[in-house]
């Protein structure tokens, strides 16, 4: 089963000539873990802020196509690309978490952190709020750490706990979605394990997309993988497939780092 | 070679703290003498220039003597010809000076430019940095720090003509009021603040801003809760620089305040500030009044320290 389904999109940014994204037809399949892979500049990070169109935070941009997003609770698809209101984006954004390339802890506590997103949705019962930030640390292995210095700025933390921190920030919403933008690229081998061992265990609950520049990270926890090269999908798998018998030839050029 | 650099660069930077240094103790040694005679008691007693008979007998204590020897002894007042007269009916009277009316002048006008300034600049810095498209944002932008160029004395001329009939209809009272001073001095500094204000806000990082709309957040708790707390300290820095702009202000307030020596019994009263008592009475002045105006030098100038060495405080803080 899908959760979300790109269909022929493409996008442009204000003032570019070219498209970035030019006819993309990409299935991300619901409770698995989707990688998007390809050199620098191929439109990977493109693609997955247009998954939550927080591309819409800057003016101007130009889409075509269809991303349509699985309704639990109706079974149906909704394209998100129709989205004008705000509430709208409001909703799709807690569906659709998203994780970035740095660490980004707001400046307040590891509680408030973590309750945030739970707080700005309306939950203003301390009971819950608590039961749900335990959950959401637990849940992203990282309570065992901080339970008892919770109300401490976030500041403190190291890199790989604060990654782990907004992990948890996005989780704790539920979301049906989270993307991830090349989690680990500021962090050392020991705390990228230990997200790549999140992200798995994430997967129970959530769909998962991640772009990632780790050839091993793509094989090691992705379920499928897409090979993107200059605004174009060249090729999308099960991962075992792209790494070991991929049908194109620029796929086999890539993952043998015979490229150019 | 490098030595020699080291040593003049070294030199330099000494001889700004010399400067400092300097200043305080030639404000200090020429305010001594009012130092001396009136003490801390400056700061509470609104009288300035006012003639006073000298201590009547029948208040004197046991030490009637040795303050009588006192009085007569010319060395005590060698630099004051004004200190002992004879008035008509023979009580001998002194001059006494209080610094109050013009400290309290200084801290209320501050206080209205600061309560005025602050929203607006706020929402100014708001408008800027998360608001408008990027082209107005720099347009006007570009326009506020303008603002923030023009000559105090233009703001003093354009308030008395214009804002101070406006303010004296709208709150009634004088023209010239603690009030009118204080609103122009708010939009003195707001330029000011507003721009420091922007420009500590866009130093958060875009994405900071994007992790907190990624959770669900309007562009209001964005602001409130990821933007402004980022910047905080920035802002607070820009909120205490324009204060100690505000405490030195002498043109712009001089021409609005009404300097009088007077302490305000509503907001649209006129009174006067440091800064302009010390360029009204300065030409005047000698002896006691001299130095009771360096006095007061003195306190503006410790209040300005205070200020700046506060913000400096939290901007060091933030480089941390
Ligand atoms: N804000 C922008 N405005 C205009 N063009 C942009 C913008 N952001 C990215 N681009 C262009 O879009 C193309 C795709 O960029 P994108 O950031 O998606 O690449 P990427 O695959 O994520 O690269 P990397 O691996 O370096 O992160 C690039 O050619 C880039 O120059
Ligand atoms: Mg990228």
């Amino acid at each position: 089963m899908l959760v979300m389904n790109i269909e022929k999109f493409s996008f442009t940014y204000p003032g570019a000539e070219a498209p970035s994204l030019k006819n993309i037809t990409l299935p991300i399949e619901k409770n698995k873990i989707t990688s998007l892979i390809g050199p620098s500049g191929c439109g990977k990070s493109t693609l997955l802020r247009s998954m939550n169109r927080i591309h819409d935070l800057y003016p101007g941009n130009t889409y075509d196509g269809k991303i349509d997003l699985l309704n639990e609770t109706t079974g149906e698809y909704d394209d998100i690309l129709a989205i004008k209101k705000e509430n709208d984006f409001i909703q799709l954004r807690q569906k659709v978490g998203m994780i970035f390339q740095k660490p980004t802890p707001f400046p307040m506590s590891i509680f408030d952190n973590v309750a945030y997103g739970l707080k700005i949705s309306g939950i203003k019962n301390k009971t819950e709020l608590k039961d749900r930030v335990e959950e959401a640390l637990k849940g992203s292995a990282l309570w065992k750490e901080v339970h008892d210095r919770l109300n401490k700025s976030a500041m403190g933390l190291s890199g790989g706990q604060q990654q782990r921190l907004c992990i948890a920030r996005a989780v704790a919403v539920k979301p049906e979605v989270l993307l991830f933008d090349e989690p680990t690229s500021a962090l050392d081998p020991i705390s990228t394990s230990a997200i790549e061992e999140l992200i798995v265990e994430l997967r129970n609950d959530i769909s998962i997309a991640i772009v990632t520049h780790n050839m091993q990270q793509a094989s090691r926890i992705s379920d499928y993988t897409a090979f993107m090269y200059l605004g174009d999908l060249i090729e999308f798998d099960k991962t075992e497939h792209i790494f070991l018998n991929p049908k194109e030839q620029q796929t086999e050029d890539y993952i043998t780092g015979r490229f150019g | 070679m490098e030595k020699l650099f080291q040593k003049i660069s070294f030199s330099s930077a000494t001889l700004v703290f010399i400067i400092l240094l300097g200043i305080f103790i030639t404000l200090f040694n020429t305010a001594l003498p009012a130092i001396n005679e009136f003490g801390l008691h400056f700061i509470v007693n609104p009288a300035w220039n006012k003639e006073v008979p000298i201590t009547t007998p029948q208040a004197k204590s046991v030490k009637k003597v040795s303050d009588d020897s006192e009085v007569v002894n010319p060395d005590d007042y060698s630099d004051d010809d004004g200190m002992i007269m004879q008035d008509e009916d023979d009580t001998p009277t002194k001059t006494i000076y209080g610094g109050l009316v013009p400290l309290v002048g200084t801290i209320l006008s501050t206080l209205i430019a600061l309560l005025f300034a602050m929203p607006i600049a706020m929402g100014i810095a708001i408008f800027l940095a998360e608001i408008a498209p990027k082209n107005i944002s720099s347009f006007v932008g570009g326009a506020i720090e303008l603002l923030a160029a023009i000559p105090s004395i233009i703001f003093g001329m354009w308030g008395l003509y214009y804002f101070a009939p406006i303010v004296a209809n709208l709150f009634g009272g004088f023209q010239v009021s603690l009030l009118t001073a204080g609103l122009v001095l708010g939009v003195m500094i707001l330029p000011f603040m507003a721009a420091i204000t922007r420009d500590s806000m866009n130093t958060t990082p875009d994405i900071l801003k994007e992790s907190a709309y990624a959770l669900g957040a309007t562009k209001f708790e964005v602001i409130k809760d990821v933007i402004f707390p980022y910047s905080k300290v920035g802002i607070i820095g820009s909120i205490i620089l324009s204060l100690g702009r505000a405490l030195g202000e002498t043109m712009a307030v001089a021409f609005l305040i009404g300097s009088v020596f007077e302490l305000p019994h509503k907001i649209t009263d006129p009174t006067i500030s440091i800064p302009v008592a010390l360029a009204n009475n300065f030409g005047e002045a000698s002896g006691l009044g001299m130095s009771s105006l360096f006095y007061l030098a003195l306190i503006l100038f410790v209040m300005s320290f205070a200020v700046i060495s506060f913000a400096k405080f939290f901007f060091l803080r933030k480089a941390n």
